[in-house]
């Protein structure tokens, strides 16, 4: 028998592979959908400079089998809105996105919303309603479907209406299949986790059975928002490379190495195209295949390039994800750390980590670990992150410290490509240069924490050595006067006094 | 007999309430003062007890520590002593008696609390250390009784029985020596000697042997190791009586230590005097008896040959006897017990081996 070959769609691909985006099971897939839709609504608020209001609600809508139900999920924001002729194909056809960008952002791949929605579509056979303006004169409303087979939109309706109160925002709603029971504790999580790191947002969720969850901000103060910026050279690979070189407008190879990377002015420009020996008049169009494999090599070598700065990226800073640890857990003391801007593969990387102690914090026998990644909460994989690696390798009695403390870490890597292992963006991989940046950044918070734990037995004993003297010696002297028949007791004030001085002396 | 006793017991009474209060005035002058109170004592280390064959007991050297309030480890133990001499200045001034475990518990009323029993026997050492007279002198007693039998009339001092006499042939089981007894008047007695026995069946066999009678004795059991109230009494009814003091015990090492202990003190009161009875002697059983009466035996176990051993190289064992009999037992690797003299019948020891001995120790 012949073999029969076909082409799948991204769609399709993605219908048949539902895993690899985290749509494992009913109880996943319920956690994931919100997870995308909240991310995309946060990433529309955020690019406005807009303190997000995400309004989140989940309705049951019925039973689908034994460990599945339907529910209607809803999700409000007040951000950019989506300019109309872009709504079908930014949530009906995968792939389709606007933070292809080189700069941080929480989605990448122009998939999240859509697998949401297309994991709705097949479980439920209902379409998606979208509602969203940017603002200006008109709310626009669609009923959309994706044309799995050909990874298209179907509009099945559109409506236009007058925006007379200046509404600005996106409503997507859509039903799916799913098990919210089973997913309840990782969703709430996720909210208290984003709640945590996005302490200038509203989170508001109703849950199905009408519960009400509110996250409120502590601060209007949003972190600065990343420039969009060119690809550094060590990042590159020969696709790039291509499309840099097809969509440039130079004509020859000064300019366009000048032009179309990071940090890379005249002087590296001439530098590297004599290091590599390359003419400055060549004209880049005219680069054979080999040639352009060449130069990935050659840039790949010049060991000279400045370091990608980190103007891309948005990091919380220390004070924000200060405040977002304080308002979820109330801890006794907290330190954070933002690591230097680095590099791992030529993209830049900016590690922040935070370690809290007491408070809210719960004792587990072993330390909770909060991982983030652009601003989104890791919840899934824990074991296989690299976070948790380096914490486990860790010798954490250097730092008085032991599993039974009630102590919460936090990594927080901000990246233009965070190396996530899967499109699920649930744990990251172990690359050297972010396991080097992590070590050191918990390092120096697990310091501060051995301070203030060596602080605070410090206050413990001398309170306790105030308690044991203040406890005898007024017994000292009243069985001594007894003893000597005095009549009224020696003055031992200015022993007692003579001993608190001496503990705050140390 | 001249009543001195009470005499010599006032006159201590009010010496010991008189240092306890001396005691109290110190630490009050010195908080009075502004200073952090403390105490000087002689240390009660290991390093710091002797063997003083002149007066044939072990005594402390000159070694001293300081107690200071001013340090968080001496604190507690420091204010612990003072109440220990403040409660003890109570029961002695009230003329009551209190045993180590009333002490334990009645700290408890002051909000003293004691780790347990050995923390407040500790500070009872202490206190003793630190003035010199013994806890028996602030009438603090232990729980260990023993008794005493034979024709003895003794005058008590306590608190309503001043003046009432009892002679302590007056029941067979014997007198429990307590605190009534160690403080009453010695009135009188026809007796000559002193026989000390270790265990209670011997003791009840002497008595219904008329030993006492047969042997002009006082007969006091020491019921094992003796206590402190025991060892005094024997030593008055040997200084005050100028009675001599025969010791009857097994025949192991332990025998030999309870006779030792009687006769030149434990290191743990080298602190203390007046608890010895240098002239005392060791009837046996020695190890040598175990040979000429051909007593039934047991072997000597790992334990007894190390002790003995020890005892070998003590200073209070370096009389010839003490050496010969240490000797024998290692090479006989043997040990007997007192009653084992039983073989030839129950009233054996008392007709041959009894008579013997004692003028074999006199002679
Ligand atoms: N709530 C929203 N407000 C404004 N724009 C939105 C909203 N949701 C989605 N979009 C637009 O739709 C695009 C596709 O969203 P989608 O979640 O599918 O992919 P993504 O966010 O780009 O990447 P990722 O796969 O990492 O989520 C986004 O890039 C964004 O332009
Ligand atoms: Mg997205």
């Amino acid at each position: 028998m012949a073999q029969t070959f076909e082409e799948i769609s991204a769609a399709d691909f993605f219908y048949r592979n539902r895993d690899i985006a985290g749509f494992t099971n009913p109880s996943r897939a319920i956690f994931a959908a919100v997870r995308e839709l909240v991310e995309n609504a946060l990433d529309a608020a955020e690019s406005l400079r807009m303190p997000p209001d995400v309004y989140i609600r989940l309705l049951f809508e019925g039973e689908a089998g034994k460990e599945a139900q339907i529910y209607r999920l809803r999700v409000e924001d007040n951000g950019i809105g989506v300019p109309p002729r872009h709504i079908p194909s930014a949530f009906a056809q995968v792939f389709f996105g606007s933070k292809y960008k080189l700069k941080q952002a929480r989605g990448t791949f122009g998939l999240g919303g859509k697998m949401a929605i297309l994991y709705g579509q097949i479980t439920t056979h209902q379409p998606v309603s979208i509602v969203s303006s940017t603002g200006r004169a008109r709310i626009y409303m669609y009923r959309l479907m994706i044309d799995i087979q050909r990874n298209r939109p179907l509009i099945l309706d559109r409506k236009v209406l007058i925006n007379k109160e200046g509404w600005r925002g996106t409503v997507v709603e859509f039903s799916l299949e799913g098990n919210y029971l089973r997913a309840m504790p990782k969703i709430l999580e996720y909210f208290k986790q984003t709640a945590l790191v996005n302490p200038y947002a509203n989170l508001t969720f109703v849950d199905p059975k009408g519960r009400l969850y509110k996250f409120t901000r502590v601060t209007e103060k949003m972190p600065d928002l990343p420039e969009e910026t060119l690809p550094h050279p060590y990042g590159v690979d020969v696709e790039l490379l291509q499309r840099l070189i097809q969509v440039t407008p130079y004509r020859n190879m000064f300019e366009f190495i000048k032009n179309s990377f990071h940090r890379v002015g005249e002087t590296t420009a001439h530098k590297f195209l004599e290091f590599s020996n390359i003419r400055p008049s060549k004209n880049p169009k005219k680069l054979s295949h080999e040639e352009i494999v060449r130069l990935m090599h050659m840039l790949k070598q010049y060991e000279e390039f400045l370091p990608p700065n980190a103007g891309c990226l948005s990091p919380l800073g220390e004070e924000l994800l200060k405040v977002g640890i304080m308002k979820e857990l109330k801890p006794e003391f907290v330190a954070v750390c933002q690591r230097r801007p680095a590099t791992y593969a030529g993209h830049p990387f900016i590690t922040e980590v935070a370690i809290a102690y007491g408070g809210e914090v719960p004792k587990k026998g072993d330390f909770i670990v909060c991982r983030f990644a652009n601003r989104i909460p890791l919840l899934y994989d824990e074991a296989s992150d690299v976070s948790v690696r380096v914490i486990k390798s860790m010798n954490w009695r250097r730092y008085k410290v032991t599993p039974d403390m009630p102590i919460a870490i936090f990594v927080h890597i901000c990246s233009t490509k965070i190396p996530y292992k899967t499109v699920g963006k649930e744990f990251i991989a172990d690359r050297p240069e972010v396991k080097k940046e992590i070590l050191n950044g918990i390092r120096e918070v697990a310091r501060k924490l051995r301070r203030f734990l060596t602080r605070r037995e410090h206050v413990d004993r001398e309170r306790k050595r105030m308690g044991i003297f203040s406890k005898y010696l007024p017994k000292i002297a009243r069985f001594s006067t007894e003893l000597a028949g005095e009549e009224k007791p020696p003055d031992i004030r200015k022993l007692i006094r003579s001993v608190k001085k001496f503990g705050e002396e140390v | 007999m001249v009543k001195k006793y009470k005499g010599i017991m006032i006159e201590k009474k009010k010496e010991i309430l008189t240092s306890l209060e001396n005691l109290g005035a110190k630490i009050y002058g010195q908080m009075d003062n502004g200073f952090f109170p403390w105490i000087e004592m002689p240390s009660r280390s290991t390093e710091n007890i002797y063997y003083d064959p002149q007066i044939r007991q072990f005594i402390l050297g000159d070694k001293r520590v300081r107690r200071s309030a001013r340090n968080i480890r001496h604190v507690k133990p420091f204010t612990q002593l003072v109440w220990t001499a403040y409660f003890s200045h109570e029961l002695t001034s009230q003329r009551k008696t209190s045993t180590l475990r009333d002490v334990y518990y009645s700290a408890q009323a002051y909000e003293m609390k004691f780790k347990d029993q050995q923390e407040s026997n500790s500070i009872i050492t202490d206190l003793e250390t630190v003035l010199g007279f013994s806890r028996e002198d602030f009438n603090i007693f232990p729980e260990e009784r023993s008794a005493v039998f034979g024709d003895l009339t003794i005058e008590y001092t306590v608190p309503g029985y001043e003046g009432k006499t009892l002679n302590l042939t007056s029941h067979p089981d014997g007198v429990m020596i307590g605190p009534a007894l160690t403080s009453s008047e010695l009135v009188k007695t026809t007796a000559d000697k002193v026989i000390a026995i270790e265990k209670g069946g011997l003791f009840t066999r002497f008595i219904e042997e008329n030993v006492h009678k047969r042997f002009n004795a006082i007969l006091v059991l020491t019921a094992g190791q003796a206590p402190r109230a025991t060892r005094q009494f024997i030593k008055r009814l040997n200084s005050e009586l100028k009675l001599p003091v025969y010791i009857f015990t097994d025949g192991d090492p332990w025998g030999m230590h309870i006779a030792t202990v009687i006769i030149s003190g434990s290191a743990n009161a080298a602190h203390l005097r007046e608890l010895t009875t240098p002239d005392a002697k060791w009837g046996g059983v020695w190890a040598t008896d175990i040979i000429n009466y051909k007593l039934p035996t047991d072997p000597l176990e790992e334990v007894d040959i190390k002790r003995l051993h020890e005892l070998q190289r003590d200073p209070r064992y370096k009389d010839p006897l003490w050496q010969r009999e240490i000797k024998t037992f290692l090479r006989i690797k043997k040990k007997c017990e007192l009653e084992s003299f039983s073989r030839y019948g129950l009233a054996y020891v008392v007709n041959e081996y009894l008579p013997r001995r004692l003028s074999e120790l006199k002679g």
